[in-house]
């Protein structure tokens, strides 16, 4: 089986004025194309940084990250952009759809960056998918916490990206709410046969995945 | 599995069209705060675009109807009565010609109290070839001349109500009246205030009797010639030979130049005032624009992450700001289009034409390039910062976006600059000038926004604490996070201290016209009195128990060489760099021991009297020195009316032409003149209107070649116009105060949804929706307070450099701007303040708690 993501003695640390926090040391692993991929740890552990390498919204100070078989050490911000748009989705705990466009829109703009003129049609698709045919033109701020994690899900998938980060996808979610937004990340994952990276403090929820990787003070856990 | 090249990674696919359609789903959600960026460029653009239009329609009317101003298509003028030579010189200029004799003189009526200095022109009838003569009633227009019988001023007419019919005497000469005089070629309201117009038939002059020596009159043949003929070759024939007899050449475009020149000076100071109102919108837009930018960062960090790129992250904003500049510059446009009508109704009688409105291409371009491109200029440093943000921020929502380094900030502040004197260059024309004003512009930003941060920062230092609760949090907000206070207290302040400047210069304008000296200042100018009516005219004065202030002789003179060469000589040269002027001109000459209060010693010395041998040392005005490239110890021959009189430049004198005062740029010493053949000025001051009246009337019949200026009659022309202008300028500086409310408007919207977490908190902490207005009206009182005293004061200081520096005049304030402009301007900031309040107590608070979720 080929890895769709490498990780390779990644360090990253941050300066504030003299002293010097390392967040996240010599950490390698790999993820199998397809497979449910779960990165547990306590607050403060390093997840959500290690996350970010992953997906090139940051740079490491040493090691390497290659996604999709690029190396993202050899790419600029723009050209890391243009991978994310192609290969990867996103998960967030907040959210993060944009306030002024409406459900749809918020679906279809993955597609329309890359010049899909079907964009629309594949976004009503989605969103009919996750239970919201009926609320497409709602903007975000009329929809309810449980609303918005599904309609970022139909977001993310949007692009059939191989590769889908999520970053405590649950935890702004009430456990029924959140069961129900995991079974619907799940199936999208058997369906399309998405690659998943789940950040999570939720142990039943890493239990369900394929590989567990454990981060304390920014180094893995064996 | 080996990597790809980087180089393969294929950009994203969206293009220009779906950027488009980012900015406008972007901008669909804050419309209206979009539209409110775009008010404060549109009364600046709308006052550009008015004046822009305005002008070049006036030009165009004015050049348009330029035959019709002068009512022929050239004429030739005088100084003197044409001799012989001239008269044949004249007569074989191609073309017809009508004459036309014309000087000033007092008017009284027999049976009416009052005189009335008023212009006689003597006319051959059939003039003017283009334009109309409108009397009333109207066919004595078209009978002018063929009967005895005088065109009177229709304000004349009323003045003293008359009646066609009733008869006028001038000089020796009694017409009858033949009907009121409307409008002829060239009248405005200012030149038929000053001294209106009585037409008479041309050979009736010789009757009257007032053509003496040293009388001003112009002699004039106005020309006519077929449609088509090349008028500069006419002139390139003739006007050399004219000169060379002391006349001049005028085509009927040079007169239209002129005008046009004097309205374009005009119009370019009210461009400026215009400028300054679009460049406050600026400041509103920049200072919107940068917290607009703000809270779209997680908007830009979710879009890169999702794949867009910076360009296109940076486009989808840039595109919603030109979009929105272009909004404004369209409606603005349209605005001043309309506006442009309402300048007429503001200066009335000022204008030479009647005004045929059209559209200019470049007034409506100029309105259109400056919205996108001052909304672009303006917005450029916070748009720019879209490209640093980074998309690490969906992940962490305090990613700091690191600031923009220093060398792209200087070159978008070098780039507005360039932009701000490049817009001043094309309004001014003046490339120089134009860097002085926005040098200057500059300085009273930065004056203003020192003072401002100044007053900030004082306040932060020396906080008191000792005040109330709500008056501690109204100063307090001023400092909050994302404040805009010194965007405000600069639009504010600048808003004021452009009204308050109009109305000190006002004043002081006016002050300077009604200046006096120590001595009681004349105010009775008797022109033309003959040498030999001195004493009489003396006697007449004196039993009104009024005093003969000045007795000036006057001896009229032609130059006949200068440095050694002569006149003649100097016109064959065309190398030659004095000023062609100085040749012809006809100079009134007189001459004393000393020098007047108007005038300052330059250079040499002062000559008190004549050794009665050798040249006779003169003294020169500095203009009329530099024009005639002299300096002290030049000879100068003087024709004094037949005599030559040998002289040299022996002083040269400052000369403040501006004050009410008779300034000569010749001065001869005493005993050298005293035979020539000479008249005099002599001056007086009567104390009140009646004895002013009284003693002009006695004046007049008994003197009837002599001319009286009435001071008092001048300077309420005078007044009328500045006010007039004052009404324009104020209009003007209205836009900037209007434009300054719109900025506050949108800074007080902008921050509003902060305000209403605010006042939610304070209100869950026990504040009554009472206590938290309180706290907004200090807040607003304190912006307004702060911003308008700024600008009231800073007007003070910049007024009183002028006074001190250019005009020297001593200068008293009015209390205008303190007493109302500064507390109207107060109020406002605190209505517009209070308004929008009421809005935030109002809103409940779970609709607050929604819009505050990302
Ligand atoms: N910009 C930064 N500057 C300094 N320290 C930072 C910065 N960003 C993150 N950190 C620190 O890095 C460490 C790891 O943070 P990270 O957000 O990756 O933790 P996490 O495992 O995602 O925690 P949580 O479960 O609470 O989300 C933390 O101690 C955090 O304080
Ligand atoms: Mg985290």
């Amino acid at each position: 089986m080929s890895n769709i993501l490498n990780v390779t003695q990644l360090r990253k640390s941050y300066h504030s004025g003299e002293k010097t926090l390392t967040v996240l040391d010599d950490i390698t692993f790999s993820v199998e194309a397809g497979t449910r991929f779960a990165i547990v740890g306590p607050s403060g552990s390093g997840k959500t940084t290690l996350l970010g390498l992953c997906a090139g919204l940051d740079q490491p100070d040493s090691g390497g990250v290659s996604l999709c078989g690029e190396d993202l050490g050899t790419l600029d911000e723009d050209q890391c952009a243009a991978l994310r748009n192609r290969e990867v989705g996103f998960i967030f705990q907040n959210f993060q759809l944009l306030p002024t466009l409406t459900a749809l829109e918020n679906v279809s703009l993955p597609l329309e960056l890359r010049g899909d003129k079907a964009a629309a049609t594949t976004a009503k698709e989605l969103l009919t998918k996750v239970g919201l045919a009926e609320r497409m033109d709602h903007y975000p701020s009329q929809l309810s916490g449980g609303e918005q994690q599904r309609v970022a899900m139909a977001r993310a998938f949007s692009n059939s990206p191989s590769l889908l980060f999520a970053d405590e996808p649950t935890g702004n979610l009430d456990e029924d709410t959140g069961s129900r937004v995991i079974d619907l990340l799940f199936n999208l994952n058997a369906e399309a046969g998405t690659t998943l990276v789940i950040v999570t403090h939720d142990m039943d929820l890493a239990r369900q995945c394929d590989r567990i990787l454990r981060l304390k003070g920014g180094r893995i856990l064996e | 599995m080996g990597s790809r090249h980087s180089d393969q990674i294929p950009k994203n696919q969206a293009g220009l069209l779906w950027l488009l359609q980012m900015a406008w789903r972007d901008g669909r959600a804050s419309l209206r705060r979009l539209l409110l960026f775009m008010s404060s460029i549109v009364l600046g653009i709308a006052a550009l675009v008015a004046i822009q239009n305005f002008g070049m329609t006036l030009e165009e009317n004015i050049a348009g109807q330029s035959r019709e101003l002068m009512g022929a298509d050239f004429l030739v003028d005088m100084e003197s009565e044409p001799d012989e030579a001239l008269r044949d010189t004249i007569a074989l200029i191609p073309g017809t010609y009508l004459r036309e004799v014309n000087f000033a003189s007092m008017l009284s009526f027999p049976d009416r109290e009052g005189t009335r200095l008023v212009r006689i022109r003597g006319v051959e009838p059939g003039f003017p070839f283009y334009g109309e003569l409108t009397t009333r009633p109207e066919a004595a227009a078209g009978a002018f001349g063929k009967a005895p019988g005088a065109l009177v001023d229709a304000t004349v007419m009323t003045q003293y109500a008359l009646r066609p019919g009733d008869s006028v005497t001038i000089g020796n000469l009694t017409l009858p009246i033949a009907a009121s005089l409307v409008d002829a070629p060239g009248n405005t309201q200012v030149s038929t205030s000053v001294a209106p117009a009585i037409w008479i038939p041309y050979d009736q002059i010789a009757a009257t009797g007032l053509i003496q020596v040293g009388s001003r009159v112009e002699y004039n043949y106005y020309f006519q010639v077929p449609e088509g003929t090349d008028l500069g070759a006419i002139y390139d024939r003739w006007d050399a030979v004219l000169d060379d007899a002391n006349a001049d050449m005028d085509l009927h475009t040079d007169t239209s130049d002129r005008l046009g020149r004097r309205y374009q000076n005009v119009g370019r100071f009210l461009k400026l005032v215009a400028f300054i109102a679009l460049l406050l919108g600026c400041l509103g837009i920049a200072s919107s624009v940068h917290i607009y930018m703000k809270e779209k960062r997680a908007s830009i960090a979710i879009l890169k992450c999702l794949g867009a790129s910076r360009r296109q992250s940076l486009l989808i904003f840039l595109f919603q700001i030109a979009g929105i500049g272009l909004l404004g510059g369209i409606v603005g446009t349209g605005l001043g289009l309309v506006l442009q009508a309402v300048f007429p109704q503001l200066i009335g009688g000022l204008l030479p034409v009647e005004l045929q409105w059209s559209t200019h291409w470049e007034p409506v371009a100029l309105g259109l390039v400056l919205g996108v491109g001052m909304a672009l200029l303006f917005g450029l440093l916070p748009l720019l910062g879209s490209w640093f943000v980074s998309p690490l921020a969906v992940l962490r929502v305090a990613e700091r976006t690191p600031a923009m380094s220093n060398r792209i900030t200087t070159a978008v502040l070098l780039l507005i600059f360039g932009v701000l004197w490049g817009v001043s260059v094309l309004l001014l024309e003046r490339p120089l000038r134009a860097l002085w004003f926005v040098l200057g512009l500059a300085a009273v930003f930065l004056v203003l926004a020192l003072i401002a941060w100044g007053i900030m920062w004082g306040v932060r230092r020396y906080f008191p604490h000792g005040w109330g609760f709500e008056a501690r949090q109204g100063l307090l907000n001023l400092f909050r996070p994302n404040n805009q206070t010194l965007v405000l207290i600069l639009a504010i302040g600048i808003g004021t201290f452009l009204i308050s400047t109009l109305y000190f210069t006002q004043d002081m304008l006016l002050a300077r016209a009604r200046m006096e000296d120590d001595r009681p200042a004349a105010n009775l100018i008797l022109l033309d009195v003959q040498a030999g009516q001195q004493e009489s005219v003396a006697a007449q004065i004196r039993p009104t128990g009024m005093e003969v202030l000045e007795n000036i002789p006057i001896v009229t003179m032609r130059l006949a060489s200068i440095a050694g060469r002569t006149v003649e000589a100097i016109r064959a040269d065309s190398t030659s760099t004095i000023n062609q002027w100085i040749l012809s001109h006809e100079f009134r000459v007189t001459y004393r021991d000393s020098l007047i209060p108007s005038e300052v010693l330059q250079e040499g010395e002062w000559a008190s009297s004549y050794a009665g041998t050798g040249p006779v040392p003169v003294s020169l005005s500095d203009n009329v020195a530099r024009d005639a490239r002299v300096t002290i110890g030049d000879t100068l021959v003087f024709n004094v009316q037949g005599v030559l009189m040998d002289t040299y430049v022996a002083s040269i004198r400052q000369v403040d032409w501006g004050r009410m005062q008779l300034n000569f740029s010749v001065v001869f010493p005493p005993g050298v003149l005293e035979d020539a053949p000479r008249f005099h000025v002599m001056t007086t001051y009567a104390p009140d209107t009646d004895s002013s009246a009284r003693l002009q009337q006695a004046l007049v019949r008994n003197f009837p070649n002599i001319t009286v200026l009435d001071i008092r009659q001048i300077l309420d022309v005078i007044t009328d116009i500045l006010d007039k202008i004052g009404w324009v300028i104020r209009f003007m500086a209205f836009f900037s105060i209007l434009t300054g409310l719109i900025v506050l408007l949108g800074a007080v919207r902008t921050s509003k949804y902060q305000r209403i977490r605010e006042s939610v908190l304070l209100r869950t902490l026990g504040a009554q929706g009472r206590q938290i207005l309180r706290i907004s009206a200090m807040e607003y009182f304190f912006l307004g307070a702060i911003g308008g005293l700024m600008g009231a004061v800073l007007a003070l200081l910049a007024t009183e450099l002028l006074a001190y520096g250019v005009f020297e005049v001593p200068f008293t304030p009015s209390w205008v701007p303190f007493g109302v402009v500064f507390p109207v301007i107060t109020l406002l900031v605190l209505g517009i303040g209070l308004a929008n309040s009421r809005g935030v107590i109002k809103s409940p608070p779970l609709e607050v708690l929604r819009k505050e979720g990302v």
